[in-house]
């Protein structure tokens, strides 16, 4: 039996009810939001039930959403299922104020690096990792450079004087 | 003369003493800025600790400033030694995401620059892998091919090792006939090179004794270390994306997935060997079913977003236009957020976009199989002599470019 979409989405709404929200399918994977307090509970269920096994983590990382505030980086985790071939977005959202979210390196030992790499490059604080420190830049950083709030200048901007240039 | 003094070491102290010693950065026998810091008891690797150096050169950072062209040679800087699957990843992740349906032949053009990318990045790796078993003779034998490959690329796009081929809708240019000269000359010569450097190698006595149970990983653990491509399938697992979620019409074509069954070093090898087999078997059938598709086709056609001719641009006002607006990003670009993977020559090779509709991504995240699997090492060495930790390095296929994105 092939797993669907919908399945799935009805099996996470009997487990959890009206805590996982947000789904959606785009491009033809499942994607839904599920409180930062449950992102174990949620992987734990998808990974144990016999059904979804959700058992690979294909990717995690994060996104800075600036605008929103109480919830300005989401914790983006893909899931895989190798029996019936079926991916799965999720994501958790957290504060820069407050970003502690729940490791996931007890469940999969490949998220003990791409945790380390969130954490570099946004500063999402995951709680209970092993070795929570910086893996690309340097330990002296004080920052999280992939954060909004550090704009690359844009070759192409349009704020630049046309008179100067002659346009 | 006073009574000599010996050392007074602690009760059994011989036994449990460990020696820290570097492997790297920069070690002959490792692979770009890696350091590992091995302790060791004798020759036997207690444990690890793997660095993979500060050699972070921001690329998701700067995708966020890019038009989408842009972002193309950004990726060829991943896994360099397979290029243009990096390249032909992200074109086929943006077609995805503005819905750009290609011809049937630009497809299996694709599929040609992709395997035998593949190909390339396999001799490599399994070169290698003699050269640190001591063998140096069988990787000078096959970089020759190599060379034949990068002349194919220089034919079809004017560059060899960042190739930044191909473009969002098909290729900048039809295959001349001399590239297809090329490629039937590599076909008809690399079986035989392959043949021969499988003699030497697979069934050899200090080859077998180097990496038979060395670096041994279990299915289970593979895929709870997120293990893709060659590695995984070596530890008897059958995932290939090129079957799982075929792209660019992988479909159409008969090919077996070789799996291994003990995941050790050996069993990468041998898998990448049939890999390069099978990447042959394919390229032979697109030949084929080229004949049936029409010859001028090498592009959709899609004004917007597929870049014109540079011999238009400069004759015809209309290309021109077009020209600037694609280079300047002014294009509409859907909202929109995907993943999108294809089978990168060592693993998965994923990209996943997020598009809030502005000229460049709002976010793009490379999934560098490398970066994910490297964190293995010290599970592999585990236990094993000094001279392990050099095959189980060359045997994970790592690449330094593809470590940092």
């Amino acid at each position: 039996m092939s797993l669907t979409n919908e399945h799935i989405k009805q099996r996470l709404a009997d487990k959890f009810g009206d805590q996982v929200s947000g789904f959606e399918e785009s491009f033809g994977v499942l994607s839904f939001i599920a409180p930062k307090e449950l992102n174990l509970k949620v992987m734990q269920f998808l990974f144990d039930d016999e059904e979804l096994r959700f058992r690979f983590l294909t990717d995690l990382t994060a996104v800075h959403y600036p605008d929103r505030s109480g919830e300005e980086l989401a914790v983006v985790y893909h899931l895989y299922n190798f029996q019936d071939r079926v991916r799965l977005r999720f994501k958790v959202y957290t504060a820069t104020a407050a970003p502690q979210v729940f490791t996931a390196t007890a469940l999969y030992e490949s998220a003990n690096w791409m945790e380390r790499e969130t954490y570099d490059f946004f500063g999402v604080d995951f709680v209970g990792h092993p070795n929570l420190k910086r893996i690309l830049n340097v330990d002296e950083m004080t920052y999280f450079p992939m954060r909004k709030e550090f704009p690359l200048e844009d070759p192409l901007r349009v704020d630049k004087d046309d008179e100067m240039f002659g346009r | 003369m006073s009574e000599q003094q010996n050392i007074q070491l602690p009760e059994g102290s011989i036994e449990r003493q460990t020696t820290t010693l570097n492997l790297g950065p920069t070690h002959p026998a490792t692979h770009g800025v890696f350091q590992n810091i091995l302790e060791m008891d004798g020759e036997r690797i207690v444990s690890t600790v793997s660095t993979v150096g500060y050699i972070h050169r921001a690329f998701e950072k700067i995708a966020e400033r890019r038009p989408y062209y842009q972002i193309t040679p950004l990726t060829d800087r991943l896994n360099y030694c397979s290029a243009p699957i990096n390249n032909l990843g992200w074109h086929l992740t943006v077609e995805k995401l503005l819905g750009i349906q290609v011809p049937k032949r630009v497809d299996y053009l694709r599929i040609i620059i992709m395997e035998l990318a593949r190909i390339t990045d396999h001799l490599i790796c399994n070169g290698v892998m003699g050269v640190d078993t001591g063998a140096f003779t069988g990787f000078l034998y096959l970089m020759k091919y190599r060379e034949l490959v990068y002349e194919i690329y220089e034919e079809i796009c004017g560059s060899r090792l960042t190739t930044n081929i191909g473009r969002v809708g098909g290729f900048e240019r039809n295959f001349t006939p001399a590239a297809f000269e090329k490629l039937h000359r590599f076909l008809e010569e690399y079986p035989k090179a392959l043949k021969e450097f499988e003699t030497l190698m697979t069934r050899n006595r200090i080859f077998m004794e180097r990496t038979q149970g060395v670096g041994g990983i279990s299915a289970e653990r593979a895929m709870s270390y997120g293990f893709t491509g060659p590695n995984l399938r070596a530890a008897g697992v059958d995932y290939d994306v090129r079957v799982a979620h075929p792209y660019c019409s992988y479909e159409e074509f008969e090919f077996s997935v070789p799996v291994g069954s003990t995941g050790d070093c050996y069993d990468r090898f041998m898998v990448r060997n049939a890999e390069m087999w099978e990447s042959l078997s394919i390229i032979r059938q697109v030949l084929e079913k080229l004949k049936n598709e029409p010859a001028d086709v090498y592009h959709a056609d899609v004004p917007a977003y597929y870049l014109p001719d540079k011999s238009d641009v400069y004759t015809k006002m209309e290309a021109l236009i077009y020209h600037f607006k694609i280079v300047m990003g002014e294009s509409d670009i859907l909202p929109g957020e995907l993943y999108h993977a294809v089978e990168g020559a060592n693993g998965e090779l994923g990209f996943y976009l997020i598009s809030d509709g502005g000229r460049s991504p709002y976010r793009l995240h490379f999934r560098r199989p490398c970066f994910i699997y490297y964190q293995a090492y010290p599970e592999l060495v585990k236990g094993a002599m000094l001279s392990d930790a050099i095959i189980c390095l060359s045997s994970l296929n790592l690449i330094a470019g593809e470590l940092d994105a």
